[in-house]
Protein backbone atom coordinates (compact mmCIF):
# COMPACT_ATOMS: atom_id res chain seq x y z
CA UNK A 1 0.00 0.00 0.00
CA UNK A 2 1.22 3.58 -0.88
CA UNK A 3 1.38 5.39 2.35
CA UNK A 4 1.41 9.14 1.55
CA UNK A 5 3.69 10.45 4.56
CA UNK A 6 2.79 13.57 3.50
CA UNK A 7 -0.88 13.63 4.16
CA UNK A 8 -2.13 15.78 6.77
CA UNK A 9 -4.09 12.55 8.60
CA UNK A 10 -0.59 11.22 8.53
CA UNK A 11 0.82 13.85 10.35
CA UNK A 12 -2.30 14.10 12.89
CA UNK A 13 -1.90 10.49 13.58
CA UNK A 14 2.02 10.46 14.05
CA UNK A 15 1.51 13.76 16.49
CA UNK A 16 -1.41 11.93 18.38
CA UNK A 17 0.70 8.79 18.72
CA UNK A 18 3.54 10.90 20.28
CA UNK A 19 1.45 13.04 22.77
CA UNK A 20 -0.28 9.08 23.83
CA UNK A 21 3.21 7.81 24.25
CA UNK A 22 4.26 10.59 26.56
CA UNK A 23 0.73 10.12 28.44
CA UNK A 24 1.53 6.36 28.70
CA UNK A 25 5.31 6.50 29.68
CA UNK A 26 4.27 9.26 32.29
CA UNK A 27 3.36 7.27 35.21
CA UNK A 28 6.64 5.29 35.51
CA UNK A 29 8.75 8.24 35.05
CA UNK A 30 6.78 10.03 38.20
CA UNK A 31 7.39 7.02 39.94
CA UNK A 32 11.22 6.81 39.61
CA UNK A 33 11.44 10.48 39.95
CA UNK A 34 9.24 10.30 42.69
CA UNK A 35 11.66 7.53 44.24
CA UNK A 36 14.37 10.37 44.21
CA UNK A 37 12.59 13.21 45.58
CA UNK A 38 12.71 14.88 48.62
CA UNK A 39 10.10 15.56 50.41
CA UNK A 40 9.56 18.92 50.13
CA UNK A 41 9.29 18.61 46.05
CA UNK A 42 6.82 15.81 46.80
CA UNK A 43 4.72 17.60 48.63
CA UNK A 44 2.82 19.91 46.20
CA UNK A 45 1.55 23.21 47.91
CA UNK A 46 -1.04 25.23 46.54
CA UNK A 47 0.53 28.34 44.45
CA UNK A 48 4.18 26.56 44.30
CA UNK A 49 5.33 25.00 40.73
CA UNK A 50 5.22 21.41 40.70
CA UNK A 51 9.13 19.96 40.42
CA UNK A 52 8.45 18.16 37.00
CA UNK A 53 12.52 17.33 37.58
CA UNK A 54 13.96 16.21 41.11
CA UNK A 55 15.74 19.10 42.47
CA UNK A 56 18.63 17.51 43.65
CA UNK A 57 18.34 13.22 43.30
CA UNK A 58 18.28 12.00 46.96
CA UNK A 59 18.79 8.07 47.87
CA UNK A 60 17.10 9.00 51.32
CA UNK A 61 14.14 7.24 49.94
CA UNK A 62 15.72 4.07 49.23
CA UNK A 63 17.43 4.22 52.52
CA UNK A 64 14.23 4.29 54.30
CA UNK A 65 13.01 1.28 52.82
CA UNK A 66 15.73 -1.10 53.08
CA UNK A 67 16.14 -0.23 56.65
CA UNK A 68 13.19 -2.12 57.17
CA UNK A 69 14.48 -5.72 57.73
CA UNK A 70 13.49 -9.10 57.85
CA UNK A 71 14.99 -12.51 59.09
CA UNK A 72 15.57 -15.11 56.55
CA UNK A 73 15.89 -18.41 57.65
CA UNK A 74 17.94 -20.70 55.41
CA UNK A 75 19.63 -23.86 55.85
CA UNK A 76 19.48 -23.64 59.23
CA UNK A 77 21.04 -20.25 60.18
CA UNK A 78 18.98 -17.15 60.22
CA UNK A 79 20.17 -13.51 59.09
CA UNK A 80 18.57 -10.03 58.65
CA UNK A 81 18.24 -8.39 55.46
CA UNK A 82 15.98 -5.58 53.91
CA UNK A 83 12.59 -6.91 53.69
CA UNK A 84 12.52 -5.26 50.20
CA UNK A 85 15.50 -7.48 49.26
CA UNK A 86 13.68 -10.82 50.40
CA UNK A 87 10.46 -9.47 48.52
CA UNK A 88 12.59 -9.69 45.30
CA UNK A 89 14.00 -12.35 45.74
CA UNK A 90 10.92 -13.96 46.39
CA UNK A 91 8.96 -12.58 43.39
CA UNK A 92 12.24 -14.03 41.16
CA UNK A 93 11.63 -17.22 43.18
CA UNK A 94 8.33 -17.41 42.23
CA UNK A 95 8.84 -16.24 38.54
CA UNK A 96 11.40 -18.49 37.93
CA UNK A 97 10.11 -21.74 39.09
CA UNK A 98 6.50 -21.36 37.37
CA UNK A 99 8.61 -20.37 34.04
CA UNK A 100 10.73 -23.72 34.19
CA UNK A 101 7.68 -25.69 35.50
CA UNK A 102 5.09 -24.49 32.72
CA UNK A 103 7.92 -24.84 30.23
CA UNK A 104 8.44 -28.27 31.16
CA UNK A 105 4.62 -29.45 31.45
CA UNK A 106 3.22 -27.36 28.75
CA UNK A 107 5.53 -28.53 26.13
CA UNK A 108 5.19 -32.63 26.61
CA UNK A 109 1.69 -32.30 26.76
CA UNK A 110 1.70 -29.37 23.32
CA UNK A 111 3.61 -32.06 21.76
CA UNK A 112 1.32 -34.94 21.95
CA UNK A 113 -1.65 -33.17 21.76
CA UNK A 114 -0.96 -32.08 18.45
CA UNK A 115 1.17 -34.97 17.10
CA UNK A 116 -0.19 -37.90 18.99
CA UNK A 117 -3.59 -40.10 17.97
CA UNK A 118 -4.74 -41.38 21.36
CA UNK A 119 -7.45 -42.07 23.29
CA UNK A 120 -9.72 -39.70 24.65
CA UNK A 121 -7.79 -36.59 23.25
CA UNK A 122 -10.05 -35.09 22.59
CA UNK A 123 -11.84 -34.77 25.76
CA UNK A 124 -8.38 -33.93 27.63
CA UNK A 125 -8.08 -31.01 24.52
CA UNK A 126 -11.74 -29.83 25.02
CA UNK A 127 -11.12 -29.92 28.86
CA UNK A 128 -8.19 -27.14 28.68
CA UNK A 129 -9.99 -25.31 26.24
CA UNK A 130 -13.19 -24.70 28.70
CA UNK A 131 -10.72 -24.13 31.34
CA UNK A 132 -9.10 -21.25 29.89
CA UNK A 133 -12.59 -19.78 28.84
CA UNK A 134 -12.94 -19.48 32.75
CA UNK A 135 -12.46 -16.77 34.48
CA UNK A 136 -9.45 -17.32 36.82
CA UNK A 137 -9.63 -15.38 39.65
CA UNK A 138 -13.01 -16.86 40.81
CA UNK A 139 -11.25 -20.34 41.96
CA UNK A 140 -9.23 -17.92 44.18
CA UNK A 141 -11.42 -19.00 47.35
CA UNK A 142 -11.25 -22.94 47.24
CA UNK A 143 -7.70 -22.51 45.99
CA UNK A 144 -6.62 -21.07 49.11
CA UNK A 145 -8.57 -23.66 50.99
CA UNK A 146 -6.57 -26.14 49.02
CA UNK A 147 -3.53 -24.73 49.82
CA UNK A 148 -4.47 -25.33 53.06
CA UNK A 149 -5.32 -28.94 53.11
CA UNK A 150 -1.66 -29.42 51.06
CA UNK A 151 0.26 -28.06 53.78
CA UNK A 152 1.11 -24.84 51.17
CA UNK A 153 -0.50 -22.03 53.49
CA UNK A 154 2.45 -19.07 53.44
CA UNK A 155 4.52 -20.88 50.57
CA UNK A 156 5.71 -19.58 47.53
CA UNK A 157 4.43 -22.94 45.62
CA UNK A 158 0.69 -21.99 46.70
CA UNK A 159 1.11 -19.23 44.04
CA UNK A 160 3.61 -21.46 41.45
CA UNK A 161 1.29 -24.08 40.99
CA UNK A 162 -2.21 -22.40 40.30
CA UNK A 163 -0.07 -20.90 37.66
CA UNK A 164 1.66 -23.51 35.72
CA UNK A 165 -1.78 -25.68 35.83
CA UNK A 166 -3.44 -22.45 33.83
CA UNK A 167 -3.83 -24.25 30.45
CA UNK A 168 -2.81 -21.16 28.46
CA UNK A 169 0.73 -22.73 28.13
CA UNK A 170 -0.30 -26.34 26.99
CA UNK A 171 -2.50 -24.73 24.29
CA UNK A 172 0.37 -22.55 23.12
CA UNK A 173 2.68 -25.33 22.85
CA UNK A 174 0.54 -27.16 21.15
CA UNK A 175 0.16 -24.25 18.24
CA UNK A 176 4.02 -24.27 17.91
CA UNK A 177 3.99 -27.97 17.56
CA UNK A 178 1.65 -28.68 14.73
CA UNK A 179 4.55 -27.08 13.02
CA UNK A 180 6.77 -30.25 13.33
CA UNK A 181 6.99 -32.18 10.24
CA UNK A 182 5.22 -35.50 10.59
CA UNK A 183 8.03 -36.88 8.75
CA UNK A 184 11.08 -35.76 10.67
CA UNK A 185 9.32 -37.64 13.72
CA UNK A 186 8.79 -40.93 11.43
CA UNK A 187 12.36 -40.69 10.36
CA UNK A 188 13.76 -40.41 14.18
CA UNK A 189 10.99 -43.53 14.46
CA UNK A 190 12.65 -45.49 12.26
CA UNK A 191 16.02 -44.97 13.24
CA UNK A 192 15.37 -46.40 16.18
CA UNK A 193 15.30 -43.41 18.90
CA UNK A 194 12.80 -43.80 21.98
CA UNK A 195 10.19 -41.22 22.49
CA UNK A 196 11.67 -39.37 24.93
CA UNK A 197 14.82 -38.90 22.53
CA UNK A 198 12.80 -38.17 19.86
CA UNK A 199 11.35 -35.13 22.09
CA UNK A 200 14.73 -33.85 23.02
CA UNK A 201 16.43 -33.92 20.07
CA UNK A 202 13.86 -33.51 17.75
CA UNK A 203 11.06 -32.17 18.90
CA UNK A 204 12.59 -29.39 21.01
CA UNK A 205 15.16 -27.90 18.61
CA UNK A 206 11.89 -27.20 16.32
CA UNK A 207 9.46 -25.56 19.24
CA UNK A 208 12.33 -23.75 20.84
CA UNK A 209 10.65 -20.37 19.94
CA UNK A 210 8.06 -20.98 21.46
CA UNK A 211 9.73 -22.53 24.76
CA UNK A 212 11.02 -18.93 24.74
CA UNK A 213 8.00 -16.71 24.30
CA UNK A 214 6.08 -19.23 26.95
CA UNK A 215 8.92 -18.70 29.26
CA UNK A 216 8.96 -14.94 29.26
CA UNK A 217 5.31 -14.85 29.44
CA UNK A 218 4.61 -17.15 31.80
CA UNK A 219 7.79 -14.70 33.96
CA UNK A 220 5.90 -11.63 33.43
CA UNK A 221 2.65 -12.93 34.47
CA UNK A 222 3.45 -15.09 37.52
CA UNK A 223 5.72 -11.67 38.17
CA UNK A 224 2.59 -9.96 38.08
CA UNK A 225 -0.33 -12.47 39.60
CA UNK A 226 -1.32 -10.06 42.51
CA UNK A 227 -4.84 -10.98 42.87
CA UNK A 228 -3.21 -14.98 44.00
CA UNK A 229 -0.33 -13.50 45.72
CA UNK A 230 -2.76 -11.16 47.86
CA UNK A 231 -4.80 -14.22 49.27
CA UNK A 232 -2.20 -16.64 49.48
CA UNK A 233 0.59 -15.15 51.61
CA UNK A 234 0.62 -13.10 54.26
CA UNK A 235 3.71 -12.96 56.42
CA UNK A 236 6.42 -10.20 55.85
CA UNK A 237 9.08 -12.63 54.75
CA UNK A 238 7.00 -14.47 52.63
CA UNK A 239 5.31 -11.32 50.55
CA UNK A 240 6.25 -10.88 46.96
CA UNK A 241 7.62 -7.27 45.75
CA UNK A 242 4.30 -6.65 44.32
CA UNK A 243 2.56 -7.31 47.79
CA UNK A 244 5.13 -5.51 49.32
CA UNK A 245 4.50 -1.97 47.80
CA UNK A 246 0.94 -2.72 48.18
CA UNK A 247 1.87 -2.80 52.14
CA UNK A 248 3.82 0.26 51.90
CA UNK A 249 1.13 2.26 50.67
CA UNK A 250 -1.39 0.37 52.95
CA UNK A 251 0.46 1.45 56.12
CA UNK A 252 2.13 4.72 54.99
CA UNK A 253 0.28 5.99 52.49
CA UNK A 254 1.21 9.76 52.48
CA UNK A 255 5.16 8.58 52.05
CA UNK A 256 5.08 8.87 48.73
CA UNK A 257 8.68 9.19 48.64
CA UNK A 258 8.85 5.25 49.55
CA UNK A 259 5.89 4.03 48.02
CA UNK A 260 7.48 5.44 44.84
CA UNK A 261 11.16 3.64 45.84
CA UNK A 262 9.12 0.52 46.21
CA UNK A 263 7.44 1.03 42.97
CA UNK A 264 10.87 1.38 41.50
CA UNK A 265 11.94 -1.72 42.76
CA UNK A 266 9.37 -3.78 41.60
CA UNK A 267 8.49 -2.41 38.78
CA UNK A 268 12.36 -1.92 36.80
CA UNK A 269 13.55 -5.54 36.52
CA UNK A 270 10.09 -7.03 35.11
CA UNK A 271 10.10 -4.23 32.60
CA UNK A 272 14.11 -4.48 31.56
CA UNK A 273 12.85 -8.99 31.24
CA UNK A 274 10.42 -7.51 29.06
CA UNK A 275 12.64 -5.16 27.02
CA UNK A 276 15.32 -7.87 26.70
CA UNK A 277 12.92 -10.75 25.44
CA UNK A 278 10.40 -8.81 23.95
CA UNK A 279 10.40 -10.43 20.40
CA UNK A 280 10.13 -13.81 22.13
CA UNK A 281 7.06 -12.32 24.06
CA UNK A 282 4.83 -10.34 21.36
CA UNK A 283 5.25 -13.96 19.23
CA UNK A 284 3.99 -15.50 22.20
CA UNK A 285 0.58 -13.34 22.40
CA UNK A 286 0.13 -13.43 18.60
CA UNK A 287 0.56 -17.35 18.55
CA UNK A 288 -1.46 -18.11 21.96
CA UNK A 289 -4.40 -16.43 19.47
CA UNK A 290 -4.93 -17.73 16.31
CA UNK A 291 -7.42 -20.54 15.95
CA UNK A 292 -9.39 -19.75 19.12
CA UNK B 1 -3.47 -61.53 7.43
CA UNK B 2 -6.39 -58.17 7.24
CA UNK B 3 -7.18 -59.13 10.71
CA UNK B 4 -3.37 -59.53 12.07
CA UNK B 5 -2.65 -55.65 10.16
CA UNK B 6 -5.76 -54.25 12.46
CA UNK B 7 -4.67 -56.00 15.63
CA UNK B 8 -1.16 -54.57 14.82
CA UNK B 9 -2.44 -50.81 14.33
CA UNK B 10 -4.69 -51.06 17.43
CA UNK B 11 -1.78 -52.60 19.82
CA UNK B 12 0.14 -49.24 17.99
CA UNK B 13 -2.67 -46.99 19.14
CA UNK B 14 -2.51 -48.37 22.32
CA UNK B 15 1.48 -47.84 23.08
CA UNK B 16 0.63 -44.60 21.43
CA UNK B 17 -1.77 -43.49 23.98
CA UNK B 18 0.41 -45.15 27.06
CA UNK B 19 3.63 -42.56 25.85
CA UNK B 20 0.92 -39.63 25.39
CA UNK B 21 -0.61 -40.17 28.73
CA UNK B 22 2.90 -40.03 30.10
CA UNK B 23 4.22 -37.22 28.37
CA UNK B 24 0.25 -35.24 29.74
CA UNK B 25 1.02 -36.56 33.13
CA UNK B 26 2.43 -33.79 34.60
CA UNK B 27 0.41 -31.14 32.95
CA UNK B 28 -2.54 -33.47 33.89
CA UNK B 29 -1.83 -33.69 37.33
CA UNK B 30 -1.15 -30.11 38.22
CA UNK B 31 -4.29 -28.80 36.17
CA UNK B 32 -6.58 -31.17 37.42
CA UNK B 33 -5.42 -30.27 41.08
CA UNK B 34 -5.15 -26.47 41.02
CA UNK B 35 -7.60 -25.87 37.93
CA UNK B 36 -10.38 -28.64 38.28
CA UNK B 37 -10.58 -29.37 42.04
CA UNK B 38 -10.97 -26.10 43.14
CA UNK B 39 -13.60 -25.05 40.34
CA UNK B 40 -15.53 -27.74 41.77
CA UNK B 41 -15.02 -26.81 44.93
CA UNK B 42 -16.22 -23.89 44.84
CA UNK B 43 -19.37 -24.82 42.74
CA UNK B 44 -19.57 -27.42 45.92
CA UNK B 45 -19.39 -24.53 48.37
CA UNK B 46 -21.62 -22.04 46.99
CA UNK B 47 -24.68 -24.44 47.79
CA UNK B 48 -22.97 -24.42 52.01
CA UNK B 49 -22.93 -21.31 54.43
CA UNK B 50 -19.36 -22.15 54.85
CA UNK B 51 -17.76 -19.76 57.08
CA UNK B 52 -14.81 -19.88 59.64
CA UNK B 53 -17.23 -21.88 62.55
CA UNK B 54 -18.23 -24.48 59.62
CA UNK B 55 -20.50 -25.37 56.90
CA UNK B 56 -23.97 -26.94 56.37
CA UNK B 57 -25.61 -27.42 53.45
CA UNK B 58 -28.14 -24.62 52.09
CA UNK B 59 -29.73 -25.34 48.96
CA UNK B 60 -30.22 -22.58 46.83
CA UNK B 61 -30.19 -19.44 49.58
CA UNK B 62 -26.94 -18.13 48.50
CA UNK B 63 -28.33 -17.46 45.21
CA UNK B 64 -31.55 -16.17 46.20
CA UNK B 65 -30.21 -13.55 48.88
CA UNK B 66 -27.50 -12.36 45.89
CA UNK B 67 -30.44 -11.11 43.92
CA UNK B 68 -31.95 -9.04 47.03
CA UNK B 69 -28.70 -8.20 48.05
CA UNK B 70 -28.24 -4.44 47.36
CA UNK B 71 -24.55 -4.54 47.79
CA UNK B 72 -24.36 -7.72 45.31
CA UNK B 73 -26.60 -5.76 42.51
CA UNK B 74 -24.57 -2.56 43.00
CA UNK B 75 -21.02 -4.07 42.22
CA UNK B 76 -22.86 -6.40 39.46
CA UNK B 77 -24.22 -2.92 37.77
CA UNK B 78 -20.73 -1.26 38.29
CA UNK B 79 -19.21 -4.37 36.54
CA UNK B 80 -21.51 -4.09 33.39
CA UNK B 81 -21.28 -0.47 33.38
CA UNK B 82 -17.24 -1.30 33.51
CA UNK B 83 -17.48 -4.08 30.94
CA UNK B 84 -19.66 -1.75 28.84
CA UNK B 85 -17.06 1.31 28.64
CA UNK B 86 -14.04 -0.46 28.65
CA UNK B 87 -14.55 -3.19 25.61
CA UNK B 88 -15.47 -0.90 23.07
CA UNK B 89 -13.30 1.87 23.85
CA UNK B 90 -10.23 -0.77 24.48
CA UNK B 91 -11.01 -2.18 20.82
CA UNK B 92 -11.48 0.73 19.10
CA UNK B 93 -8.52 2.64 20.45
CA UNK B 94 -6.10 -0.30 20.19
CA UNK B 95 -7.04 -0.72 16.33
CA UNK B 96 -6.71 3.05 15.80
CA UNK B 97 -3.42 3.04 17.08
CA UNK B 98 -2.50 -0.17 15.14
CA UNK B 99 -3.25 0.91 11.83
CA UNK B 100 -1.52 3.58 12.36
CA UNK B 101 1.75 2.37 13.67
CA UNK B 102 1.88 -0.97 11.40
CA UNK B 103 3.02 0.34 8.18
CA UNK B 104 5.57 2.61 9.76
CA UNK B 105 9.38 1.42 10.30
CA UNK B 106 9.72 -1.43 12.29
CA UNK B 107 12.20 0.23 15.17
CA UNK B 108 8.85 2.93 15.24
CA UNK B 109 6.35 0.29 15.26
CA UNK B 110 8.13 -1.75 18.14
CA UNK B 111 8.98 1.55 20.16
CA UNK B 112 5.09 2.38 20.24
CA UNK B 113 4.27 -1.33 20.75
CA UNK B 114 6.77 -1.39 23.98
CA UNK B 115 5.30 1.70 25.15
CA UNK B 116 1.57 0.69 25.15
CA UNK B 117 2.75 -2.24 27.06
CA UNK B 118 4.31 -0.91 29.14
CA UNK B 119 1.66 -0.37 31.98
CA UNK B 120 0.85 -4.12 31.43
CA UNK B 121 4.18 -5.44 32.74
CA UNK B 122 5.17 -2.31 34.82
CA UNK B 123 2.36 -4.58 37.10
CA UNK B 124 -0.94 -3.84 38.39
CA UNK B 125 0.32 -2.53 42.12
CA UNK B 126 3.34 -0.14 40.66
CA UNK B 127 0.86 1.32 37.97
CA UNK B 128 -1.92 1.65 41.00
CA UNK B 129 0.41 3.13 43.57
CA UNK B 130 1.41 6.00 41.14
CA UNK B 131 -2.09 6.69 40.07
CA UNK B 132 -3.49 7.07 43.74
CA UNK B 133 -0.57 9.77 44.26
CA UNK B 134 -1.93 11.63 41.05
CA UNK B 135 -5.25 11.76 41.93
CA UNK B 136 -4.62 12.47 45.84
CA UNK B 137 -6.62 15.48 46.40
CA UNK B 138 -4.34 17.46 48.38
CA UNK B 139 -0.55 16.37 46.89
CA UNK B 140 -1.80 15.32 43.60
CA UNK B 141 -0.57 16.19 40.44
CA UNK B 142 -4.22 16.19 38.57
CA UNK B 143 -5.47 18.65 40.96
CA UNK B 144 -2.66 20.97 41.21
CA UNK B 145 -2.08 21.35 37.38
CA UNK B 146 -5.81 21.84 37.34
CA UNK B 147 -5.78 24.43 39.96
CA UNK B 148 -2.99 26.37 38.57
CA UNK B 149 -4.33 26.31 35.05
CA UNK B 150 -7.35 28.32 36.58
CA UNK B 151 -9.66 24.31 35.04
CA UNK B 152 -10.59 23.74 38.79
CA UNK B 153 -11.93 25.86 41.12
CA UNK B 154 -10.60 23.54 44.12
CA UNK B 155 -9.15 20.44 44.33
CA UNK B 156 -11.49 17.11 43.63
CA UNK B 157 -11.46 14.45 45.91
CA UNK B 158 -11.34 11.85 42.50
CA UNK B 159 -11.23 8.70 44.01
CA UNK B 160 -13.94 9.72 47.23
CA UNK B 161 -16.71 11.00 44.99
CA UNK B 162 -19.37 8.07 43.84
CA UNK B 163 -19.19 9.60 40.12
CA UNK B 164 -15.80 10.74 39.46
CA UNK B 165 -14.45 7.23 41.14
CA UNK B 166 -15.27 5.05 38.78
CA UNK B 167 -13.78 6.89 35.88
CA UNK B 168 -10.56 6.64 37.39
CA UNK B 169 -10.63 2.72 37.53
CA UNK B 170 -11.55 2.94 34.14
CA UNK B 171 -8.55 5.28 32.96
CA UNK B 172 -6.48 3.08 34.69
CA UNK B 173 -8.38 -0.10 33.46
CA UNK B 174 -7.98 1.23 30.29
CA UNK B 175 -4.21 1.76 30.17
CA UNK B 176 -3.59 -1.65 31.13
CA UNK B 177 -5.46 -3.47 28.85
CA UNK B 178 -4.82 -1.87 25.62
CA UNK B 179 -1.27 -3.36 25.62
CA UNK B 180 -2.06 -6.99 24.04
CA UNK B 181 -4.89 -5.95 21.59
CA UNK B 182 -2.49 -3.76 19.84
CA UNK B 183 0.41 -6.62 19.67
CA UNK B 184 -1.91 -8.71 17.96
CA UNK B 185 -4.09 -5.86 15.73
CA UNK B 186 -0.12 -5.17 14.04
CA UNK B 187 0.32 -8.96 13.88
CA UNK B 188 -3.02 -9.37 12.35
CA UNK B 189 -2.81 -6.11 9.74
CA UNK B 190 0.74 -7.65 8.40
CA UNK B 191 -1.15 -10.74 7.81
CA UNK B 192 -3.74 -9.30 5.17
CA UNK B 193 -3.50 -10.49 1.81
CA UNK B 194 -1.36 -8.17 0.07
CA UNK B 195 -2.28 -8.94 -3.32
CA UNK B 196 -6.14 -8.15 -2.56
CA UNK B 197 -5.19 -4.53 -1.18
CA UNK B 198 -3.22 -4.09 -4.21
CA UNK B 199 -5.77 -5.10 -6.72
CA UNK B 200 -8.32 -3.09 -4.84
CA UNK B 201 -5.78 -0.08 -5.29
CA UNK B 202 -5.46 -0.66 -8.68
CA UNK B 203 -8.83 -0.25 -9.13
CA UNK B 204 -8.89 3.00 -7.39
CA UNK B 205 -10.08 2.60 -3.94
CA UNK B 206 -9.89 4.73 -1.61
CA UNK B 207 -7.59 4.14 1.71
CA UNK B 208 -11.20 4.23 3.30
CA UNK B 209 -12.41 1.68 1.23
CA UNK B 210 -9.74 -0.76 1.49
CA UNK B 211 -9.50 -0.60 5.09
CA UNK B 212 -13.71 -1.39 5.36
CA UNK B 213 -13.65 -3.44 2.66
CA UNK B 214 -10.98 -6.01 2.86
CA UNK B 215 -8.51 -4.99 5.59
CA UNK B 216 -11.33 -4.68 8.45
CA UNK B 217 -13.16 -8.45 7.16
CA UNK B 218 -9.99 -10.33 7.33
CA UNK B 219 -8.78 -9.29 10.80
CA UNK B 220 -12.28 -9.88 12.38
CA UNK B 221 -11.33 -13.00 13.56
CA UNK B 222 -8.68 -11.10 15.63
CA UNK B 223 -11.10 -8.25 16.55
CA UNK B 224 -13.75 -11.20 18.23
CA UNK B 225 -10.77 -12.44 20.24
CA UNK B 226 -9.67 -9.22 21.67
CA UNK B 227 -13.18 -8.07 22.38
CA UNK B 228 -13.40 -11.75 24.23
CA UNK B 229 -10.29 -11.28 26.27
CA UNK B 230 -11.22 -8.01 27.02
CA UNK B 231 -14.52 -8.76 28.09
CA UNK B 232 -12.83 -11.79 30.67
CA UNK B 233 -10.78 -9.21 31.73
CA UNK B 234 -13.10 -6.33 32.38
CA UNK B 235 -15.36 -8.62 34.03
CA UNK B 236 -12.69 -9.24 36.52
CA UNK B 237 -11.72 -5.89 37.33
CA UNK B 238 -10.56 -6.81 40.86
CA UNK B 239 -6.55 -5.70 41.78
CA UNK B 240 -6.87 -2.15 40.58
CA UNK B 241 -10.19 -1.51 42.76
CA UNK B 242 -8.63 -3.55 46.06
CA UNK B 243 -5.43 -1.13 45.48
CA UNK B 244 -7.76 2.38 44.42
CA UNK B 245 -10.71 2.47 46.16
CA UNK B 246 -11.67 -0.83 48.42
CA UNK B 247 -14.68 -0.69 46.47
CA UNK B 248 -15.64 2.76 47.88
CA UNK B 249 -17.12 5.25 48.31
CA UNK B 250 -19.79 3.29 49.71
CA UNK B 251 -19.32 0.15 47.01
CA UNK B 252 -20.11 2.67 43.91
CA UNK B 253 -16.64 1.54 42.56
CA UNK B 254 -16.97 -2.05 43.51
CA UNK B 255 -17.69 -4.99 41.32
CA UNK B 256 -18.47 -8.77 41.71
CA UNK B 257 -14.97 -9.60 41.90
CA UNK B 258 -13.80 -7.29 44.45
CA UNK B 259 -17.91 -7.90 46.59
CA UNK B 260 -16.41 -11.57 46.02
CA UNK B 261 -13.27 -10.84 47.66
CA UNK B 262 -14.59 -8.80 50.26
CA UNK B 263 -17.05 -11.16 51.33
CA UNK B 264 -14.66 -14.27 51.50
CA UNK B 265 -11.58 -12.80 53.03
CA UNK B 266 -12.85 -9.95 55.18
CA UNK B 267 -16.19 -11.42 56.09
CA UNK B 268 -15.38 -15.09 55.78
CA UNK B 269 -18.69 -16.06 54.28
CA UNK B 270 -16.82 -18.53 51.75
CA UNK B 271 -20.42 -20.14 50.75
CA UNK B 272 -21.99 -16.82 49.93
CA UNK B 273 -18.82 -15.82 47.90
CA UNK B 274 -18.58 -18.83 46.17
CA UNK B 275 -21.99 -18.35 44.87
CA UNK B 276 -20.74 -15.22 43.66
CA UNK B 277 -18.01 -16.76 41.77
CA UNK B 278 -20.31 -19.32 39.96
CA UNK B 279 -22.59 -16.82 38.88
CA UNK B 280 -19.66 -14.50 37.36
CA UNK B 281 -18.42 -17.45 35.95
CA UNK B 282 -21.70 -18.24 34.05
CA UNK B 283 -21.88 -15.00 32.95
CA UNK B 284 -18.52 -14.85 31.42
CA UNK B 285 -18.40 -18.60 30.08
CA UNK B 286 -21.25 -17.76 28.58
CA UNK B 287 -20.37 -14.52 26.62
CA UNK B 288 -17.37 -16.82 25.26
CA UNK B 289 -19.19 -19.11 24.53
CA UNK B 290 -21.12 -16.66 22.33
CA UNK B 291 -17.96 -15.09 20.97
CA UNK B 292 -16.48 -18.12 19.91
CA UNK B 293 -19.86 -19.11 18.24
CA UNK B 294 -20.15 -15.88 16.84
CA UNK B 295 -16.10 -16.04 15.61
CA UNK B 296 -16.71 -19.98 14.24
CA UNK B 297 -19.38 -18.11 12.32
CA UNK B 298 -17.56 -15.18 11.05
CA UNK B 299 -14.63 -17.48 9.80
CA UNK B 300 -16.52 -20.24 7.35
CA UNK B 301 -18.76 -17.65 5.99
Amino acid sequence: MKINKKSPYFMVCVVLLIVLAILFMFPLYWIITGSVKEKSDILLKAGEAIQWWPRAATSVNYEKLFNMQVTWELFGSSFRLPAAIKWLYNSVFISVMAMLLTCVTASLAGYVLAKKNFYGKAIIFGLFVCAMALPKQVILIPLVTLAKTLGLSESAWSVIFPVVGWPFGVFLMKQFSETIPTSLLEAARIDGAGELRTFWDVVVPIIKPGIGALAIFTFINAWNEYPLQLVMLHKTEVKTIALGIAGLQAEMSTDYGLIMAGAALGAIPIIVVFLVFQKYFTQGITMGAVKG
Amino acid sequence: MAHSVAAKSRAIRRRETMVAYLFLLPALAVFACFVITPMVMGFVTSFTNSHLGGSEFVGFDNYIRLFQDPKFLRSAWNTIFIVLIAVPAVTAFSLWVSTAIYRMHATVRSFFRCVFYLPVVTGSVAVVVVWKWMFNTYNGLFNHVGTSMGLLEKGIDWLGNSTTAIWCILIILFTTSIGQPIVLYVAALGNVDQSLVEAAEVDGATNHQTFWKIKWPSIMPTTLYIVVITTINSFQCFALIQLLTSGGPNYHTSTVMYLLYETAFKTYQYGYADAMGVILALVIALFSALQFKVMKGGTTE
